[in-house]
C-alpha cells in the first residue's frame, strides 16, 4: 500500500534517489546471501558433493533411520500435545479476565529465553542418577534420561510456546462476541469451540503448529544434553547429524542435515502461504 | 479493545477447565523443573557458588557469550533495520521469496546452521579460501561464533521493525516535508523515532537469543577454552564431567539474564504496544 501512495506523489521526499534505493537494496540483498542463501546452498552442495549413491546410502543406513524415526516420534508427541496446550491456554488467557494474566504469558514465553542447553538440564536435574526421582526411579528400573522419554520431555519443554503464543494475540483480537452469542443461542461448551472459535482460528492454529513441529524435530541443545548419543537408540536427526560430522563423515553429515534443511523450506513455504490466509 | 469493563464472570464455559490444565501443564512441563536449577544452586554455598561463577574459564566464557551476543544483535539492528525497511519501501524482482526466507534462522534446525557456516568459512570453504589470504581466520575463532550469533538472530529484527514501518504513517512524512525538512531530516527526526522501540526490541530478542544460543556455535567456534569456547557449551562440558553443582551454578547465572531479559522485552513490547492497544 505504501507503494501506491508513494507513487502519486512525486515529490523527491518521500522516496529516496534511485541510487540510494539501488545502493540499499544491494546491501540488504548481499547481506542476506551472505547469510542465508550461502549456508542453505552450502548444505545441498556438501550433500551431494559426493554423488547421489553416497547420499542416499547415508540416509538409509540403519542409524540414520532410526534417527528419523526417533525425530518423528518425538514430533508426533510433542506437537499433539503442545497444540492441546496452546489451545487450553489461549482459550482462558484471550477469553477470560483473571487475575495474573500477564504474569501467565510471560511464563509461557518462558522456555523461548531459557537457553536449549539449560532445556535439558532441567531434567537431567530432576530424572538424572543425582536427580529429584532418580533414585526412584533406578529402584524400579525405569529410564527418562539417555533414554527416548527424556528426548521426548526435552522437545515438550522447548516447543511449549509455539501454539499458545500464536493463538492468544489472535483470539484476543477476535473478542468473544461470536462465542457468547452461540451460548445465548443454546451451543454447549465443545459446540461453541468446535462451530464458532475453531473455524475462526483455524489458520492462526496451523501456523503454530509448522513452525512448533519445525522446532521439535530440529531441536539440538536441550535433546543433546539428555539423549546420551546412544546411536540407534536415543539419537535423533540433529544428533546424528553432529555425530557423523565429528566423525569427519561430512558428506553423510550434509545428506542428513539437507533432509533438515528441506524440512526447513518446506516450513518456510507453508507459512508464507498460511501468512496469505491470514491477511486475506 | 471495548473489553474494558471487566467482566469475572463470563456466560463462556471451561475457564476452569481451561486454566486448571494450562498450570498443571506448565508447571509439570516447564516451571517445576526449572525451579530444580534454583533448588540445586541453593545446596552450594554462597563461597563455592562464587568461587564457581568467578573462576578464569567461566569468566572467559560469560565474556565471549555476552560480548559476541551484543556484537552480534548490534550488526542485526543495522541490517535487521535495513532488510525490513527495503522490503516494505522497495519494489524488486523476488521479494515475496526473500521475505519469506528471512525466516530461515528460525526453521532451519541449529546443528545444519552450524555444519552449513563451518563448511564455507572454513579453510577450503567458499569464503574460508578467499578470507585465508588476508590473514582472517573466522571458523574455529570467536569471529566465527560471532558469525553464527548474527545468523540465528536474523530475523528478530526484521520481524520487529518490518510491522512499525507498514503502520507508520505516510502523511507524517509528507507532513514533515512541507514544513521543509529534505529526506534525511525525515528519516532522522520522523521515522527513526517511531521505530526505534521496535527496534529496541529487536536488538533484545536476538541478543536473548544468541546469549543461549549452542548449535549452530560449537561447530564453528573451536571451542577451545579461555578464547572461543561459549557458556552454554561450558555447562555442558560441566554436565558430561559429572559436575552438576557447577553446571547448575552457571546455569543459575544464566537463567537470571534470561529472566531479566525476558521481562524487559515483555516491557519494550507492552510500550510499542500500548498506543494501538488503546485505540
Amino acid at each position: 500500500m505504501a507503494h501506491a501512495l508513494a507513487a502519486r506523489i512525486p515529490l523527491g521526499v518521500r522516496e529516496e534517489p534511485v541510487f540510494v534505493r539501488a545502493l540499499l537494496i544491494s546491501a540488504a540483498l548481499a547481506f542476506l546471501g551472505l547469510f542465508l542463501f550461502l549456508p542453505l546452498a552450502a548444505v545441498f552442495h556438501e550433500a551431494l558433493k559426493k554423488g547421489w549413491e553416497v547420499y542416499l546410502a547415508a540416509i538409509v543406513e540403519p542409524d540414520a533411520l532410526s534417527a528419523i524415526k526417533l525425530t518423528l516420534l518425538a514430533a508426533a508427541i510433542a506437537v499433539p500435545l503442545n497444540t492441546f496446550f496452546g489451545v487450553a491456554a489461549a482459550w482462558a488467557i484471550a477469553k477470560f479476565e483473571f487475575r495474573g494474566k500477564n504474569l501467565l504469558t510471560t511464563l509461557i514465553d518462558l522456555p523461548f529465553s531459557v537457553s536449549p542447553v539449560i532445556s535439558g538440564l532441567v531434567y537431567v536435574l530432576v530424572f538424572g542418577l543425582q536427580g529429584w526421582l532418580g533414585p526412584w526411579l533406578q529402584a524400579h528400573d525405569l529410564k527418562v534420561i539417555f533414554a527416548v522419554p527424556g528426548i521426548v520431555l526435552a522437545t515438550l519443554f522447548v516447543t511449549v510456546p509455539f501454539v499458545a503464543r500464536e493463538l492468544i494475540p489472535l483470539m484476543q483480537a477476535q473478542g468473544k462476541e461470536e462465542e457468547e452469542a452461540a451460548v445465548v443461542l443454546g451451543a454447549g461448551g465443545w459446540q461453541v469451540f468446535w462451530r464458532v472459535t475453531l473455524p475462526n482460528i483455524k489458520w492462526g492454529l496451523l501456523y503454530g503448529v509448522i513452525l512448533c513441529n519445525a522446532r521439535a524435530m530440529g531441536e539440538f541443545g536441550a535433546v543433546s544434553v539428555v539423549s546420551g548419543h546412544i546411536r540407534g537408540e536415543t539419537n535423533t536427526m540433529p544428533l546424528h547429524v553432529e555425530i557423523l560430522y565429528n566423525e569427519y563423515q561430512f558428506a553423510a553429515a550434509f545428506a542428513v542435515a539437507s533432509l533438515l534443511a528441506l524440512l526447513a523450506l518446506v516450513t518456510l513455504a507453508v507459512k508464507s502461504f498460511v501468512e496469505r490466509k491470514i491477511e486475506s | 479493545m471495548r473489553a474494558i469493563v471487566l467482566r469475572k464472570h463470563s456466560v463462556l464455559p471451561g475457564f476452569e477447565l481451561a486454566l486448571g490444565f494450562t498450570l498443571l501443564y506448565l508447571s509439570l512441563i516447564v516451571l517445576i523443573p526449572i525451579s530444580a536449577v534454583f533448588a540445586k544452586t541453593l545446596t552450594l554455598s554462597f563461597s563455592s557458588f562464587v568461587q564457581i561463577i568467578t573462576s578464569d574459564r567461566v569468566l572467559a566464557s560469560l565474556r565471549l557469550s555476552f560480548g559476541a551476543s551484543l556484537i552480534a544483535a548490534a550488526i542485526n539492528t543495522v541490517f535487521g533495520f535495513l532488510v525490513a525497511w527495503v522490503l516494505v519501501r522497495y519494489r524488486f524482482a523476488g521479494k515475496r521469496l526473500i521475505d519469506a526466507m528471512v525466516d530461515l534462522p528460525f526453521a532451519l534446525p541449529t546443528a545444519v546452521a552450524g555444519i552449513a557456516l563451518t563448511a564455507i568459512y572454513a579453510k577450503n570453504g567458499w569464503l574460508g579460501s578467499l578470507l585465508e589470504p588476508l590473514g582472517v581466520k573466522v571458523a574455529f575463532t570467536p569471529l566465527g561464533v560471532l558469525v553464527a550469533l548474527v545468523f540465528i538472530g536474523l530475523p528478530f529484527v526484521v520481524r520487529t521493525v518490518q510491522p512499525v514501518l507498514e503502520d507508520l504513517e505516510p502523511e507524517l512524512e509528507d507532513a514533515a516535508a512541507t514544513l521543509g525538512a529534505d529526506r534525511w531530516q525525515i528519516f532522522r527526526r520522523v521515522i527513526l523515532p517511531a521505530v526505534l522501540p521496535a527496534l529496541i526490541t529487536g536488538f533484545a530478542l536476538a541478543f536473548a537469543r544468541a546469549v543461549g544460543e549452542y548449535g549452530s556455535v560449537i561447530f564453528i567456534a573451536g571451542n577451545m577454552p579461555m578464547v572461543s569456547e561459549i557458556t552454554p557449551l561450558l555447562i555442558v562440558t560441566k554436565l558430561e564431567q559429572y559436575d552438576y553443582a557447577g553446571a547448575t551454578a552457571l546455569a543459575t547465572v544464566m537463567l537470571v539474564v534470561s529472566f531479566l531479559l525476558l521481562l524487559l522485552i515483555n516491557y519494550l513490547q507492552w510500550r510499542t504496544r500500548s498506543p494501538l492497544a488503546s485505540r
